[in-house]
C-alpha cells in the first residue's frame, strides 16, 4: 500500500479542507514594511502532507472548492528591535491549549522563558494561510514548523552576536535569554542583538530541532497562557467585542429547514427608529441599537415560508442505507478474501450498529462582529477556520479576499462545530446595509438548529472467528457517519471495509473524533460480542488478535490501572475498548451500575490510557483526555438530536442533555510518554473508547447488548 | 414601568438608563461593558451568566433588571480586590480548571457563592451545588478540585 494511498484513506470526508485562494503576497521588502525592523524567519511549507489532501466533496452543502496545494508559507517568527518575539500562525485557540503548547515549542528552541514569546493566531491579514484548526494537526505539523523557525532564529541571532564580538558562533551560548561569549565576560540581550537589523530569512531546509529527550520547556506542564484573563473575565471572545457605534443584529429564521420565502412584509420593523432591515433573497435580518429593539423589529416582520415535507428520526437509518453514490467509498482496498475467511471460521457473527446525530453545543454560540471601512470588511468571529471564512465572505459579497480580514479571538470552544461562516456572513450583510458595525450572537436555539451536526450512521459488521480466538474475517460497512477510524486495528487476514456516502436529512459536518467514535463503537462492541461468543475474556481476546505494540501497551496499561480481571462489585459490570486514530493510541475501561428499578445507567469509574508520542504538556494532555472522556459520556449515554419534518425538537439545554458535574465519575488517566516518537495531536482520539467501553460494561452488568448510540437516553427498559 | 437609572454593581453605583424588563445579562454586557458574564443559553440551564445578587447565585439571563435595582450585584469583574485575585480565582489557575474558559466566570461565581455559605463543602456538596453549570470542555473534575483547594486556603487564613 503506497504512502499516498494511506494518507488519503485517513482523511475524513466531513473534515473541511479548504485551500488558499490566492498566493500570499508578502515579499521581503513588504515584510519589513509591515513589521518594521528586526529579524524575521519564514517557514516555507515544504511538507505537502502538512495538511490533509482536499477531498472531492467538501463539507456538506458548501460546494466544491478548487484544489490547489497549500501555500508556500507555513508560519513565521518575528523578533523586533525591542526583542519581542512574535510568532504568527493561522491556527486558532479554542480551549485545546495550543497557544500554550506552540509557545512552549518556540521557547524551547530559542532557550527563552515562555513569557517572552507572543503568539499571533488566526488573523488573515497577518498570519500565514492555514487550512484550519482541526484533525488534530496542530501538534504534528504546526509545532515542528514553529520549532524549525525558532531554531533558525536562534542560530541567526547567535551568528549576529558572534559577529559583534568577532568570535566563532559555536562559542556563543544562550543563558537565561541572554547571549554570552565563551567565558561569560560579555553578554547581549535578544533586543540588543536584533537592534538595527532588517533581516528576513527563509529557514534553511536542513535546520535541525531539539529532540524530545532534550526538551526543557516543552515536556513540562506550563500553565495556560493568559490564564488570568479567563479567571477574571477580561478575555474578550468574539461575542464580547464592542466597536464604536455597534448595532445588534438578529436574523429572521424559518420554522423548518429547506424553507423558501413566500412573502414578507418588513414595514412594521422599518418604522421602528434606528432599525435597519435587510431582505435579500431568502435572508431577512435586522440591525438595531440594542438587543431588545432588534427582537422587537424581528417580531414586527410578517413572513411566510414554504417548506417541503422532510424526514425525522423515524425511518432515519433506512434513509441512510440508501447510498447516494457520491463521494468515494472510504474504506480502502480489501485484504485477502472475506468469503474464504468466513469459510475458515468456527463461529460467525453479523450485527448492525447505529449512531444518532449529535450537536457540538459549544458554550459560546456562533458570534461575529462585522465592520466595513473603505470597502474593506473586517470580521471578528469565533471559528476554527479563519481563512475558510474569509473565502466564504469574499464569495458571499463578491469581493476579492484581499478586501476581507477575519480575526479569530481565542474562542469559546468548537469541537469541530465552528468550521463554517454563516454568522460572519449574516453580521457582515447587516453591517453593509446599516453602514455601522454589527454584532450578531446566535441564540442557543439557533446554534442547536442552524449549525451542523455530527453525522448519524448505520454500520453493518460481519465477522468470523476460530475457536482459539483468531479472527479470520472482517467485513465492515459504514453508511453516512464517515471513514475516520474505520480501519481495523486487529490482525485479520481477510478484510473488506467500506464507507458509503448517503444523503443526510440534516446538515452534517465535523465533530471531535469524527466518525472514529461511531466506527470504534461498532468495532469494539462487535469484538466484545465475539469474545462473549467464544467465552473468552475480552482483554485476552483483544490481545490475541493485536500485533501493534503501541496498541497493546495502552490496553495493558489501562487494564492494570483499572484492575481488570480482579473481583467485581456485585451488580456492576465492566467493559473495555481500544483503538487508534490520528496518531494516538487509546484504551478505555469503564465500570457501570444499572439501577434495577429505574434502569438508570451510572458510570462508576473510567480508566483510560493514552499514548500520542512525546508529551508536550503533561497537565494539558491529561486535561484533553479527561475532557474527551467527559464529553464522550454525552454521546455514549444520552445525547441525540430529535427532529421531525425539518425541525429540531430539542434545541435547548433543557431538552438536549449534555454531561454535567453529577454525570462525571472518578477518572484515572495513564499517559504513556514516548520521547522516541514524534508528538501527535490529542484533541480527538481520547473520545473514541468511552462509548464502547460503557456499552460493553452494560452488557457485563445486565446481559443486555446495546448496539445504538446513545445507549440509554432514558435508562434501560 | 419607569426606566432603571442606577445599579449597584461590584460595590459601585453605576448610572444606566434601561427598560426595567431588560435582562440583567444584556445590561451588564452591553450597557456597562462588563462582558465577563456570558450568554450561554438564555433559559437558566447552563450557568454561564451567573452573578451574585445580595450574595445569592442568580442567572442574569432570565433576571429582569428592574428586579435587582437597589440590590448588590457582584460579577466576575468585582472579585479581584486591590490586584489580589479571589482565592477561588487563584485555585482555578492552580488546578487548571478551564480549557476554552467560556464557562469559567459562571463557574467561579457559583463556586464563590457555595464557599460563602459553606466554607468546607464535601465533593458531593460541590457537585450538587454546581450541577446547574455546564462546561462543554469537560473540566468538571478540576473545577471540583479548585473549589476544594480554595476551601482549604480559606481555612488557613
Amino acid at each position: 500500500m503506497s504512502r499516498e494511498f494511506e494518507v488519503e484513506t485517513e482523511v475524513e470526508r466531513y473534515e473541511l479542507s479548504a485551500e488558499p485562494a490566492y498566493n500570499f503576497g508578502f515579499d521581503r521588502r513588504q515584510f519589513i514594511k509591515v513589521f518594521g525592523g528586526g529579524i524575521a524567519l519564514i517557514v516555507p511549507m515544504t511538507n505537502l502532507l502538512a495538511q490533509p489532501t482536499p477531498q472531492r466533496q467538501g463539507e456538506s452543502g458548501r460546494g466544491a472548492f478548487s484544489q490547489r496545494m497549500p501555500n508556500e508559507i507555513g508560519a513565521w517568527i518575528h523578533i523586533d528591535e525591542g526583542g519581542t518575539i512574535s510568532v504568527y500562525t493561522g491556527k486558532a485557540e479554542m480551549g485545546q491549549n495550543i497557544r500554550t503548547s506552540l509557545t512552549q515549542a518556540v521557547a524551547d528552541e530559542l532557550h527563552v522563558p515562555v513569557n517572552m514569546v507572543r503568539l499571533v493566531m488566526g488573523d488573515t491579514d497577518v498570519t500565514p494561510f492555514d487550512a484550519g484548526t482541526f484533525g488534530s494537526r496542530t501538534t504534528p505539523t504546526m509545532a515542528p514548523q514553529l520549532r524549525r523557525a525558532a531554531a533558525a532564529a536562534r542560530e541567526t541571532l547567535i551568528a549576529l552576536a558572534a559577529e559583534q564580538w568577532k568570535v566563532e558562533p559555536s562559542t556563543v551560548r544562550i543563558v537565561d535569554a541572554r547571549f554570552v561569549n565563551h567565558d561569560a565576560s560579555k553578554s547581549l540581550t535578544i533586543a540588543e542583538v536584533a537592534k538595527g537589523q532588517k533581516l528576513v530569512k527563509t529557514i534553511p531546509a536542513d535546520i535541525t530541532t531539539t529532540p524530545p529527550k532534550q526538551w526543557t520547556v516543552a515536556g513540562t506542564s506550563v500553565p495556560k497562557v493568559a490564564g488570568r484573563d479567563f479567571v477574571t473575565g477580561t478575555h474578550q471572545y468574539a461575542s464580547d467585542l464592542k466597536r464604536e457605534g455597534v448595532l445588534f443584529g438578529k436574523v429572521v429564521r424559518p420554522a423548518n429547514f429547506n424553507s423558501t420565502l413566500v412573502s414578507v412584509d418588513t414595514k412594521g420593523a422599518e418604522a421602528i427608529p434606528g432599525v435597519t432591515v435587510v431582505h435579500d433573497g431568502d435572508f431577512i435580518g435586522v440591525a438595531a441599537p440594542d438587543q431588545q429593539t432588534a427582537t422587537r423589529a424581528v417580531n414586527a416582520i410578517a413572513v411566510n415560508w414554504r417548506a417541503p415535507g422532510q424526514p425525522g428520526n423515524a425511518g432515519l437509518f433506512e434513509i441512510l442505507r440508501k447510498t447516494n453514490g457520491q463521494g468515494r467509498d472510504g474504506g480502502g482496498r480489501p485484504v485477502g478474501s472475506v468469503t474464504d475467511g468466513m469459510a475458515a471460521a468456527d463461529k460467525k457473527l453479523e450485527q448492525t450498529y447505529t449512531v444518532a446525530y449529535i450537536a457540538h453545543a459549544p458554550l459560546e454560540p456562533r458570534a461575529a462582529v462585522a465592520e466595513w471601512k473603505d470597502d474593506k470588511l473586517t470580521v471578528w468571529t469565533g471559528s476554527q477556520r479563519p481563512f475558510g471564512i474569509r473565502g466564504e465572505l469574499a464569495e458571499a459579497f463578491r469581493i476579492p479576499e484581499e478586501r476581507v480580514r477575519v480575526i479569530v479571538p481565542d474562542t469559546g470552544s468548537g469541537y469541530g462545530g465552528k468550521h463554517t461562516g454563516e454568522c460572519a456572513i449574516e453580521a457582515a450583510r447587516l453591517a453593509r446595509a446599516s453602514g455601522k458595525p454589527v454584532k450578531l450572537v446566535w441564540t442557543r436555539e439557533e446554534e442547536f438548529t442552524w449549525a451542523y451536526f455530527r453525522p448519524a450512521g448505520v454500520i453493518d459488521v460481519k465477522s468470523g472467528v476460530k475457536n482459539d480466538g483468531a479472527i479470520t474475517a472482517w467485513e465492515f460497512h459504514n453508511y453516512n457517519s464517515g471513514a475516520a477510524g474505520i480501519q481495523v486495528n486487529y490482525d485479520i487476514p481477510n478484510q473488506s471495509i467500506q464507507f458509503h456516502a448517503s444523503n443526510s436529512p440534516l446538515r452534517q459536518g465535523s465533530y471531535r473524533g469524527l466518525a472514529a467514535t461511531a466506527n470504534h463503537f461498532a468495532r469494539e462492541t462487535h469484538i466484545d460480542e465475539l469474545a462473549v461468543m467464544l467465552k473468552m475474556d475480552p482483554l485476552t481476546f483483544r490481545l490475541t488478535n493485536i500485533k501493534d505494540d503501541r496498541l497493546r501497551a495502552v490496553l495493558e496499561a489501562t487494564a492494570k490501572s483499572f484492575g481488570w480481571g480482579k473481583s467485581k462489585t456485585a451488580g456492576r459490570g465492566v467493559g473495555i475498548a481500544c483503538g487508534f486514530e490520528k496518531g494516538g493510541y487509546v484504551a478505555t475501561c469503564a465500570e457501570v451500575s444499572v439501577d434495577q428499578k429505574t434502569g438508570v445507567v451510572k458510570i462508576e469509574r473510567v480508566n483510560e490510557a493514552f499514548e500520542c508520542g512525546a508529551i508536550v504538556n503533561p497537565v494539558h494532555l491529561h486535561n484533553q483526555v479527561e475532557g474527551a472522556i467527559v464529553q464522550g459520556i454525552g454521546g455514549a449515554l444520552f445525547e441525540s438530536v430529535e427532529f421531525e419534518n425539518g425541525k429540531i425538537l430539542n434545541p435547548k439545554f433543557s431538552r438536549y442533555r449534555v454531561p454535567r458535574f453529577s454525570d462525571v465519575p472518578p477518572i484515572e488517566i495513564v499517559l504513556i510518554d514516548r520521547k522516541d516518537l514524534a508528538s501527535a495531536g490529542a484533541g480527538e482520539t481520547p473520545i473514541v473508547g468511552l462509548a464502547p467501553a460503557v456499552g460493553n460494561a452494560i452488557f457485563d452488568a445486565t446481559g443486555k447488548r446495546l448496539r445504538s448510540l446513545p445507549l440509554a437516553p432514558k435508562g434501560l427498559s | 414601568m419607569p426606566n432603571i437609572t442606577a445599579l449597584n454593581v461590584n460595590g459601585k453605583k453605576l448610572a444606566v438608563n434601561v427598560d426595567s424588563q431588560a435582562s440583567l445579562l444584556g445590561v451588564l454586557r452591553n450597557e456597562l461593558n462588563l462582558t465577563g458574564t456570558k450568554y450561554g443559553c438564555g433559559e437558566a440551564q447552563c450557568g454561564a451568566c451567573t452573578v451574585l445578587i445580595d450574595g445569592q447565585p442568580t442567572r442574569s439571563c432570565i433576571t429582569q433588571v428592574g428586579k435587582v435595582a437597589g440590590k448588590q450585584i457582584l460579577t466576575i469583574e468585582g472579585l479581584e480586590k486591590d490586584g489580589q485575585l479571589h482565592p477561588l480565582q487563584e485555585a482555578f489557575l492552580r488546578a487548571d480548571a478551564m480549557q476554552c474558559g467560556y464557562c469559567t466566570s459562571g463557574m467561579i461565581m457559583s463556586g464563590v457563592s457555595l464557599l460563602s455559605k459553606n466554607a468546607h463543602p464535601t465533593r458531593e456538596e460541590i457537585v450538587r451545588h454546581m450541577d446547574g453549570n455546564i462546561c462543554r470542555c469537560g473540566t468538571y473534575l478540576r473545577i471540583v478540585n479548585a473549589i476544594e483547594m480554595a476551601s482549604r486556603k480559606e481555612s488557613t487564613k
